[in-house]
């Protein structure tokens, strides 16, 4: 009666009567709370933890939450994000790609070698580095597709043919130094925003973000649709600005935002978009979920695992080359060790599924935060590299375990 | 006993062939002359004849490896017929690929249904088919999602809730949809009731009527005789890759069973039997 007396029909998408909808802003509290507990956490595991790990360091040294020590968690986790991007995409097909340490630090390498030793301009360097990543991506999606090679097999191939040819391309040297002071290693070591660029982003980013929501309402109501009403759209923008402007602020005390971190989180919104606004996204997850049906739907599941497995090589080359500026080096030491580890563990603990089908860009963000804010707060707290590699994997294994409960909780509650 | 079986059946033929020619005057929709096909040196289906026309429910039934999902896959541009004709609208046509089958408007609805669980209704129904590449429509896709499935009179609570949180008998509704969405001439159903319950088969069944009210030429293929004879105008008998008969709905289950298994003697007949030789004596009694 109340809700129907206002509208004098109700919305095409709320015309089931059996089915209550929720409205208005409590109503979209309610809805979320009731989608939580059966089940469909989101990201909200990861917010939690981000919090616990937050909170514990804190309080045992409270230098972790500074500015400075923020600044530099945002350049540390850059690299390895960029490359956890990257195994987003295939791990979204259900695939696995165990070669990224190796295929980051072959690119690192291909860097030194054409831009130090061969003097080769840097910008050539770097897309030639990429571009052998992506050809890596292709002769596994070729493994995959022509012989039906298991992805976990050719990667694991893959992990030990390119660290060898890692090895060979340094040479007996094994360790090129990039020099000071030129555009890549300051990009990878002191390059900041501005600012007045940070707080315009952060403004732009509200603004956006209402735009984009208003349009979509306009249009859903004109269909004939419910639609967010107007009041929540200006409030959630009008918090997602206040807590970007925060960052921003809080950030600039000391040296600002990285661009590097600015690069990783422009690939985290474009992946994002690419996976839910477009056909591509859209065949990714149902490839990931069902490929019989999605072949039968038509979809070239072949060109599908194509472009997840170039898209991974190609975002683990561009993560060595940012690692080999982070380091200004390009030494054989370059993505081996936890590397490979971190960017998978990353995706995983970020949300993205094992077994395809479920997951987002975010995750590759979300997760990547947790790895370098243990690994930042142990160093800070003098802890041996033993312990950060226990704890990050004990990290690893709750997320796991939270995602396989959560899994149960949404089957009992018949939302999977 | 297989030469009365197939005297049975030379006779079943018979009659329904006169019903058939009597029933429509008009050209099928769909037409199969002579179809064959091989695998290696198995003949799956050998001259196969079959006509659908429009507004019309054709009921394919037959025992394990009779060769109904083979003709399926053939209708569906899966497999390629080794010889025969197939027409289409009174024109003959080539089913070289599943897309040419859509596109000329024979949709599929698979036995497994063919639906990413992971995914939302809407995202279901316009696989493969989505508006605007580069910013999915996601408005107007969700208006004729929604258009779809209450022309079917469907009761999906939220097209934005995925796949996987449906019943069995939503998500055939949703395969149906899908299969509608591209304005079909025919629409094939592989066992649509076969993983459903009570309640459920009765919703497919009237949404395989309502498909049939709105002019579409209905293949059904089903093992359960009740729901062939609740929904269908002619039942095709194949076995062994061969037509064996042509029924109406009203045709007794011992008909229909001895086409399919192509014995006379069973349980079915010998019950059949025992009822007739039960009536005299009953009628007796009353008198």
């Amino acid at each position: 009666m109340t809700d129907n007396a206002k509208q004098d029909k109700p919305f095409l998408d709320q015309a089931d009567v059996r089915v209550s909808h929720e409205s208005g802003a409590l109503g979209a509290i309610r809805s979320f709370l009731s989608r939580v507990r059966s089940g469909d956490l989101g990201s909200l595991p990861v917010v939690v933890g981000v919090i616990v790990i937050w909170t514990v360091f804190q309080t045992l040294n409270p230098i972790f939450l500074s500015s400075n020590n923020l600044v530099n968690l945002l350049f540390d986790m850059s690299t390895v994000g960029v490359i956890a991007l990257g195994v987003v995409c295939v791990l979204m097909l259900g695939q696995i790609d165990l070669s990224v340490g190796s295929v980051s630090g072959l690119a690192s390498a291909i860097v030194g070698v054409l831009w130090v030793n061969q003097g080769w301009p840097v910008a050539l360097a770097i897309i030639v580095a990429v571009g052998a990543g992506a050809l890596i991506g292709c002769v596994y999606s070729l493994l995959y597709n022509r012989f039906g090679m298991p992805s976990f097999v050719s990667t694991l191939a893959g992990l030990l043919a390119f660290l060898g040819m890692q090895l060979y391309i340094l040479g007996n040297a094994g360790s090129i130094n990039l020099p000071y002071g030129s555009g890549l290693v300051s990009f990878g070591q002191t390059l900041t925003m501005p600012a007045w660029f940070s707080y315009s982003v952060a403004v732009l980013a509200g603004i956006a973000m209402l735009l984009s929501r208003y349009r979509t309402a306009a249009r859903r109501k004109e269909a004939g649709l419910s639609s967010q009403s107007l009041i929540s759209t200006v409030l959630v923008a009008a918090v997602l600005t206040a807590i970007l402007l925060f960052a921003a602020w809080y950030l600039n005390q000391a040296r600002g935002i990285p661009w590097m971190f600015g690069l990783f989180v422009a690939l985290v919104l474009a992946l994002n978009y690419a996976l839910t606004r477009t056909k591509w996204g859209r065949m990714m997850f149902a490839v990931g979920g069902n490929k019989e049906a999605a072949r039968r739907a038509g979809i070239n599941v072949a060109f599908i695992n194509l472009t997840a497995f170039t898209l991974c090589s190609s975002l683990a080359a561009l993560g060595g080359v940012l690692s080999a500026a982070r380091l200004a080096s390009a030494s054989q030491q370059a993505g081996t060790g936890d590397v490979n580890l971190n960017a998978i563990a990353a995706a995983v603990i970020g949300g993205t599924s094992l077994f395809g089908g479920r997951g987002n860009a975010y995750s590759a963000l979300l997760g990547i935060i947790v790895i370098q804010s243990i690994a930042s707060g142990l160093t800070l707290l003098n802890m041996s590299s033993s312990l950060r590699y226990m704890i990050t994997g004990a990290v690893l294994a709750i997320a796991v375990i939270v995602d396989s409960l959560a899994r149960r909780s949404r089957v009992s509650h018949g939302r999977e | 006993m297989t030469e009365s079986a197939e005297q049975a059946n030379a006779s079943a033929t018979a009659s329904a062939d006169g019903q058939a020619a009597g029933g429509n005057g008009r050209t099928p929709v769909l037409s199969l002359r002579n179809v064959c096909k091989n695998f290696g040196a198995v003949s799956a289906l050998t001259d196969i004849e079959l006509d659908v026309h429009a507004g019309e429910v054709v009921a394919l039934v037959g025992d394990n490896g009779a060769g109904k999902s083979t003709l399926v896959k053939v209708l569906a541009g899966v497999h390629q017929p080794t010889s025969g004709s197939i027409s289409f609208d009174g024109k003959s046509v080539r089913l070289a690929d599943p897309s040419a089958a859509l596109n000329l408007g024979i949709a599929t609805v698979f036995q497994d249904l063919a639906l990413c669980e992971n995914l939302d209704v809407v995202a279901n129904i316009y696989l493969g088919q989505e508006k605007d590449p580069y910013h999915l429509d996601e408005v107007s896709m969700e208006v004729r999602a929604w258009t779809l499935l209450n022309e079917l009179s469907a009761r999906i609570p939220d097209v934005r809730d995925v796949v996987a949180s449906l019943s069995g008998g939503q998500r055939q509704t949703v395969a149906i949809a899908r299969s509608l969405l591209l304005d079909p001439k025919v629409i094939m159903l592989d066992e649509p009731t076969a993983a459903l319950g009570v309640a459920q088969t009765a919703e497919v069944l009237n949404l395989i009527e309502r498909v049939r009210d709105r002019g579409l030429g209905v293949i059904m293929i089903s093992h359960n005789m009740e729901d062939v004879r609740a929904v269908a105008d002619r039942v095709v008998v194949l076995r062994l890759g061969r037509n064996n008969g042509v029924f109406t709905p009203d045709a007794s289950n011992q008909e229909l069973v001895s086409a399919i298994t192509g014995a006379t003697d069973n349980s079915v007949s010998r019950r059949a039997e025992r009822q007739r030789a039960a009536q005299p004596v009953a009628e007796e009694v009353q008198a």
